[in-house]
């Protein structure tokens, strides 16, 4: 390691983050991030990374994308965030195009600045749309970190900081269990049902057929709304704009963020049903957030919705989606006993070991041989697996070389070197 | 959306815009071609042949279209070039096999083809249909990906006619996008694609600067240059089926072809048998003020007159300014000079014909040569005679890669009246400043790699030696798979994939290869 970068680390320890700048180096991740294009991020010591984390499809469309680029300089010549209380050109624009891609009924937009600022606002907004609390997540769901949105997740998030739901307003019930989901609202006293459309904190677990259309008729049933997390399923991560639609299920509410902006200039979307934004008839100065829908941000979404929309996107995300697959069936061929299950919708996916931990070390051997994939946070027994859409067919098969290399590694670590490849 | 966004968000003219659409047209053809190599040639025949069908049925429409849409040629003739370049096309290529290895038996050197990858195929307004047909079959039968680039003279046909063999040939089994166009091409944008290194190779038929913009856009490029075709008749000819062959290849498709006449050369002691004959075939013989008049309307300071490309000849005669009947096929205007200072010696891409009178076969063949010096090195040349040691200097003199003899240069050259290869592509060789020489095909889009071993060492003696290339087909498409407790047997993707299929062909394939080792044994 270069002095430089440690020196880095000294000082991310000393102002940013103690735990977690160590964190990393206990798991033999010494990665500080510098430069970056593409699909690749470069170590500040120069070394080069297939980022197939894409924190969670903000790179989508790749790092620094140029035609964002482009556009976020054109924006910046003219605009700036914006004032949150004015209409605003590239406001409106954004929320018209988004009511143009997203399913039938969607009104309006509401902005904010992260994804669980959207979660808020969605929260909120079904709670004054329904005049009820209840909110039913689902175990090990992830929608964000602030105050109501981290009362939907696991408590190892919330309990840290005294903010877990004490008033019983917050139910979570197991994904893929319509018994329990029932139970959770046939009180009629739920608001709503908050679902990720594949849960990626906790591995991409996907949902059983038929299993997401039912939950949104058991809203219908007790009077509940269904929020749509497409936080890392929308954007044609899928395949199809949103992972929900895919599924059959038109939401009430929908919660966009991450890649909307491609990572060039953070906003997030609220979009809601007629009903669900009723609160924007009647008191448009209920909610505020100044960084909420910044012009620039919104300038660029615009772009991102047009490229994510082309033809030519849409027929890369199947190649590049069976493409990988292929190949990672011919790898779990190979270690059939550690790498034991393939997840996948389109380019989201999760790769499961054979050992509760296991995918720390796939994550390792992957960042020793030049990918950068990371575990699920609530399932370390997953990796994060997420190609943007618009890998080449040359990196993908690059990847694919590298990534059997690395779980060939891992299998052999975690499993014992005498029984390393099969066939 | 406000006016005002739409145009700040809009940045389609902007270098980085322009860039990242090459990129993912060219990458989405990437894929495809990646994913066409895995199809074996039974599949690839398959899909070449489905698609020549479909181009063949719609040959008609698509000439009529491409008429209205440029006001170049005759509909009839369109039609009949377009059939020619489908299913035709294919049948002529059948029995070449671009997809399994083979072996020089002699060498021992065994050769496993490699598709050229992605092609970028542009598309001249004067044959447009015809072109998009030929670059798209021949990419087919080559297990290669095209992104087709229309003049936009003739955009509008070439876009519809792309986008219908696109729909053909994914419905009958090729990877998506193998087949696509460019449908808004610029000039920055068709730079963008020519220099991009996505690209493999640049098809180029078109105007002289488009093809040296294509060589010179750093990738390989198979380009080709203008034509002015001599032909010369003489003494030993048959003067009739001469006049009318010739009268008949000006015509076709009011001489759009590249290949068609440009300079009739005969001797005294033919020409006026000759003029009586091509008067019978249809030609009006200009007085020396109509070859005047000719000349000032068609060439400019700037050169050729691209109003009268493929115009009739009623048409450009009263544009030039004089009548003649409506019967007449062919103007044919007298000149005394071949080369610089006689315009009417350049290229025409219109049924208009020069006639030279030499005075000896030498002098003829000699004239014949230096009008392709002057103008359409390396392109086509044809003669009417019966004497071989003519045919045989003649051919030796000019600089021309094909002489056609005793046919129409027009439809000969371009191999649908002769044995050549029916190509809409011409190779114009060193002679012309390209790269290939002869009609160009699919064979020009793959390369080999050549297997060799040790001169001392033993070499494969047959193909029963070699070992087989994998075909495993279209990629299978990727399941939305992995609920949690739902995890798939072990192996099940395996078999979904049709690697059992694999095992039992390369099982089938030993145990035809040892039968016949028997057989040859015995
Ligand atoms: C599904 C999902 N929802 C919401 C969020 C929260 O987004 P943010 O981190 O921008 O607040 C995340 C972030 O990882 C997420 O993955």
């Amino acid at each position: 390691m270069s002095a430089e970068k440690l020196e880095v680390l000294e000082k991310s320890k000393a102002f940013w983050n103690p735990n977690k700048t160590q964190f990393w180096q206990d798991v033999g991740v010494d990665l500080v991030i510098d430069k970056r294009e593409g699909y690749f991020l470069n170590d500040m010591d120069g070394r080069r990374l297939i980022d197939v984390h894409l924190n969670g499809g903000t790179y989508n469309l790749g790092h620094r994308n140029a035609e964002l680029i482009e556009v976020l300089n054109a924006g910046a010549k003219r605009f700036d965030m914006g004032n949150h209380h004015f209409p605003a050109l590239a406001r409106t624009a954004l929320a018209e195009a988004l009511v143009g891609c997203t399913p039938a009924g969607m009104k309006y937009t509401i902005y904010g600045a992260g994804g669980a600022e959207a979660t808020e606002l969605a929260i909120k907004s079904a709670r004054n749309a329904t005049q009820k609390r209840k909110i039913v997540s689902v175990i090990k769901a992830y929608h964000g970190h602030s105050g109501l949105a981290v009362k939907t997740g696991d408590e190892r998030f919330s309990k840290t900081f005294l903010s877990e739901d004490t008033e019983g307003e917050f139910i979570q019930v197991p994904f893929n269990d319509l018994q329990a989901m029932e139970d959770a609202l046939k009180g009629r006293d739920a608001a709503a049902v908050i679902m990720e459309t594949i849960p990626a904190t906790y591995g991409f677990p996907m949902p059983h057929e038929g299993y997401l259309p039912s939950v949104k008729a058991l809203c219908e049933k007790y009077d509940a709304l269904y929020i749509a997390d497409e936080v890392q399923t929308g954007l044609m991560r899928t395949g199809e704009m949103w992972g929900i639609t895919k599924y059959g299920v038109t939401p009430d509410i929908m919660i966009i963020g991450k890649g909307i902006t491609g990572g060039m200039y953070p906003i997030s979307c609220c979009v809601v049903s007629e009903r669900a934004g009723q609160w924007l008839k009647q008191d448009g100065f209920a909610h505020m957030s100044t960084a909420g829908g910044a012009e620039l941000g919104c300038i660029v979404g615009l772009k991102v919705l047009e490229i994510t929309q082309r033809p030519e996107v849409v027929s890369m995300v199947r190649y590049v989606a069976d493409f990988i697959r292929a190949g990672l069936d011919d790898i779990q061929d190979l270690y059939p006993d550690f790498f034991i299950g393939i997840r996948q919708n389109g380019v989201v996916m999760g790769l499961e070991f054979n050992d509760p931990e296991g995918a720390k070390p796939v994550m390792r051997h992957l960042y020793e041989n030049g990918v950068w994939a990371i575990f699920s946070t609530l399932d370390p027994s997953v990796l994060q697996f997420k190609p943007g859409i618009l890998m080449t067919q040359g990196l993908s098969e690059d990847l694919l070389r590298r990534v059997e290399i690395a779980i060939g590694r891992a299998a052999a670590e975690v499993q014992g070197s005498g029984r390393r490849r099969a066939g | 959306m406000d006016p005002a966004i739409a145009q700040l968000v809009d940045i389609s003219g902007s270098d980085a815009a322009m860039r990242a659409h090459a990129d993912m047209v060219l990458e989405r053809a990437r894929w495809a071609s990646q994913v066409f190599q895995r199809y074996d040639r039974d599949q690839t025949l398959k899909i070449a042949q489905a698609v020549a069908k479909v181009a063949f049925a719609k040959a008609g429409d698509y000439a009529q279209w491409a008429v209205k849409e440029t006001g170049f040629g005759v509909a009839e003739h369109k039609k009949l070039k377009n059939e020619l370049s489908s299913t035709p096309l294919v049948e002529f290529y059948e029995d070449r096999d671009f997809v399994n290895p083979r072996l020089d038996e002699r060498t021992g050197i065994v050769e496993v083809p490699k598709p050229a990858g992605v092609i970028f195929a542009l598309v001249p307004s004067t044959n447009p249909i015809a072109t998009v047909y030929f670059k798209t079959l021949c990419a087919l039968m080559t297990r290669n990906a095209v992104v087709m680039c229309p003049h936009p003279a003739a955009r509008e046909c070439c876009v519809d006619a792309a986008l219908t063999l696109a729909r053909a040939a994914e419905e009958a089994g090729a990877p998506e996008a193998v087949i696509q166009v460019v449908e808004r091409p610029t000039i920055p944008l068709i730079n963008e694609f020519m220099g991009s290194e996505k690209t493999d190779v640049i098809l180029a038929t078109g105007g002289t600067a488009m093809v040296r913009a294509a060589y010179s856009s750093s990738n390989p490029a198979i380009g080709v240059g203008p034509g002015n075709a001599p032909v010369l008749v003489d003494e030993t000819a048959d003067i009739a089926a001469a006049a009318r062959h010739i009268a008949d290849s000006k015509a076709f498709d009011n001489s759009v072809l590249c290949t068609n006449e440009s300079v009739l050369i005969t001797l005294e002691s033919v020409a006026k048998t000759l003029k009586q004959e091509l008067k019978k075939a249809g030609a009006h013989i200009c007085s020396d003020d109509e070859t005047k008049a000719l000349r000032g309307y068609l060439f400019h300071e700037r050169g050729f007159n691209v109003e009268a490309v493929g115009r009739d000849a009623v048409w450009i005669a009263e544009q030039a300014g004089f009548k003649v009947a409506k019967s007449v096929k062919v103007l044919v205007a007298r000149i005394g000079l071949i080369g610089v200072g006689e315009d009417l010696s350049r290229e025409k891409l219109c049924p208009v014909l020069a006639f030279y009178v030499a005075s000896s076969v030498q002098q003829a063949v000699m004239q014949a040569r230096s009008l392709l010096r002057f103008a359409g090195a390396g392109h086509s040349a044809a003669i009417h005679s019966t004497d071989m040691q003519t045919i045989m200097d003649y051919s030796a003199a000019v600089e021309a890669y094909r002489v056609v003899v005793n046919a129409p240069c027009s439809q000969g050259a371009a191999g649908f009246d002769t044995n050549l290869a029916p190509t809409f592509t011409i190779g114009t060789g060193f002679l012309g400043r390209s790269s290939i020489g002869e009609n160009i095909g699919p064979q020009h889009l793959v390369n080999w790699t050549r297997i060799a071993w040790h001169k001392q060492s033993d070499h494969p003696a047959s193909m029963l030696d070699i070992g087989a290339l994998s075909h495993p087909g279209p990629l299978p498409k990727a399941p939305s798979d992995g609920v949690p407790g739902e995890s798939r047997p072990k192996n099940a993707g395996g078999a979904a994939r049709g690697k059992p299929a694999d095992d039992l062909r390369e099982q089938i394939r030993k145990i035809i290869v040892e039968e016949l080792r028997a057989v040859l044994k015995d």
